[in-house]
């Protein structure tokens, strides 16, 4: 039997353009032998949500930069959870305030990686914590 | 194994088009579960409706971008579809980015549209099983149009294409002698080539190439010439719109031409010998690489093979006559 993959899907939600972070991120994911799926900028929570399911990835990684997470973040969870997704889990990653944690967090994003955060302390939370679903 | 009331489920679920049911089984074909391949023997009786569409062309020849805009004709025409967009897996590191979806994304919302991305993985013919099943779970969900796009460098993408109704051949005019390479590889399979980025330098040159070596083909399967469809620039909304009309109508012609002729019957033959190649060496060569390389006989073999003590041909006999009578 071949070995289960990783599945990710990393997306841009919200209205900066820049995704170099974002390609950055997806280069290393494949380096590291995860499946990556990369949706590009300008995605709103619906068509993240929707890519996701049809993708069947085990990890999200939400990335932002123009501050609009606090809203965007939690909605991609609701969304998952309204379509009976709630087994994807959901990182999110960029410029995102300590005051902020918590509430996101509440909200359900399982861990959250700020600018300063060696690409290597994701992909080892990765390893950890997400196991290829049945 | 799954109990009988789960599976009747599974495949009632699928039928009535539930993507998470879908694509989770597309996610356990991909990594080769036993349960499911015991899946797609139920769902097989149900297969064959859809019109499976393959597109190929060399890396960045604009595939995914014509498919997004044909899954925009087809939706406009109220068929539901599904894709399949093939990248590959990096041999290195056996990850992979599937960048086609970045295209596609404003159909993420419509139900009636399914996009699925997949990595080749670089098993032996594993590719083009996950690929062939993956088609039948979209057929039997009642997508009427499956589109499978695939990078074609030559002859290996064949395969796949096999799975296809419908070929189209992407080219770019400008491409120098790699033209040449892949000409050779895939011009068999073309039903319908397009010249894509057509606004190029060189777009007329690669028609009157595509056109000389078609004149020079003796004949056509059921009189069936492949079109040469030139597509503008998408950044130009009108010249592109027009030829995106002139493609789906030739796709529409050629389905015609399939079911007139009755040449779908021989593509159907082309693809189930494929798929009893595959399932056969899934099923005979499989285990016995399995029990080869457990019990440590591989690495055995390998060291005669080195030492030049015996011959592959030796080697394959002698397996051959213990595990197979
Ligand atoms: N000038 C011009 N550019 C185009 C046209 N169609 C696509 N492109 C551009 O070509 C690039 C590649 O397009 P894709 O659709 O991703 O090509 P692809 O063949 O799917 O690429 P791979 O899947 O990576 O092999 C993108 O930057 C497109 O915007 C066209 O008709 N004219
Ligand atoms: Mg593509």
């Amino acid at each position: 039997m071949a070995k289960r993959k990783i599945r990710i899907m990393v997306a841009k939600p919200g209205l900066d353009g820049h995704d170099r972070g974002a390609r950055v991120l997806a280069r290393c994911f494949r380096d590291a032998g995860f499946e990556v799926i990369y949706t590009g900028c300008h995605q709103s929570p619906e068509q993240i949500a929707a890519a996701a399911i049809q993708e069947d990835v085990d990890l999200v990684g939400l990335s932002c930069l123009s501050g609009a997470h606090r809203t965007l973040f939690p909605r991609v969870i609701e969304l998952l959870r309204e379509q009976g997704a709630d087994d994807i889990v959901v990182i999110g990653g960029g410029i995102i305030p300590d005051q902020d944690f918590p509430k996101l967090y509440g909200a359900g994003i399982k861990a959250i990686f700020t600018p300063g955060a060696p690409l290597e302390a994701i992909i080892d939370w990765i390893r950890t914590n997400i196991k290829p679903r049945k | 194994m799954a109990d009988e009331s789960e599976e009747t489920d599974k495949l009632r679920k699928i039928r009535e088009g539930d993507v998470r049911t879908a694509s989770r089984l597309i996610r356990n074909l991909e990594d080769d579960l036993p349960e499911a391949k015991s899946t797609i023997k139920r769902i097989f009786p149900h297969t064959g409706r859809a019109h499976v569409i393959g597109i190929t062309g060399p890396p960045g020849a604009g595939k995914s971008t014509l498919v997004d805009a044909l899954i925009s004709s087809f939706r406009k025409k109220e068929k539901t579809v599904g894709v399949l967009a093939v990248d590959p897996t990096s041999p290195f590191t056996g990850g992979a980015i599937l960048g086609d979806r970045i295209r596609m994304q404003r159909h993420a919302e419509d139900p009636g549209v399914f996009v699925r991305s997949l990595a080749t993985r670089g098993a032996l013919g594993g590719l083009s099983k996950a690929v062939g099943d993956a088609v039948h779970v979209m057929d039997v969900m009642g997508k009427e149009i499956i589109m499978v796009e695939t990078v074609g460098t030559g002859q290996q993408e064949v395969e796949i294409i096999n799975h296809s109704h419908t070929v189209i051949v992407v080219l770019v005019p400008g491409m120098g002698d790699d033209i040449q390479a892949i000409k050779a590889g895939i011009m068999e399979i073309a039903d319908i080539f397009v010249i894509n980025k057509a606004d190029r330098d060189g777009a007329n040159q690669l028609l009157s190439e595509l056109n000389a070596m078609l004149n020079m083909a003796p004949e056509f399967p059921g009189g069936w010439r492949p079109p040469v469809i030139r597509i503008g620039n998408v950044f130009d909304s009108g010249p592109f719109g027009e030829s995106l009309v002139e493609l789906s109508a030739a796709i529409g012609d050629h389905h015609r031409r399939l079911m007139e002729k009755d040449l779908l019957g021989d593509r159907m033959r082309r693809k189930a010998l494929m798929e009893i190649n595959e399932a056969l060496r899934d099923a005979i060569l499989a285990p016995i690489l399995k029990e080869l390389a457990e019990s440590g006989e591989m690495d055995r073999i390998t060291g005669r093979l080195l030492r030049k003590e015996s011959d592959p041909y030796t080697i394959a006999e002698e397996v051959a006559r213990r595990f197979l009578k």
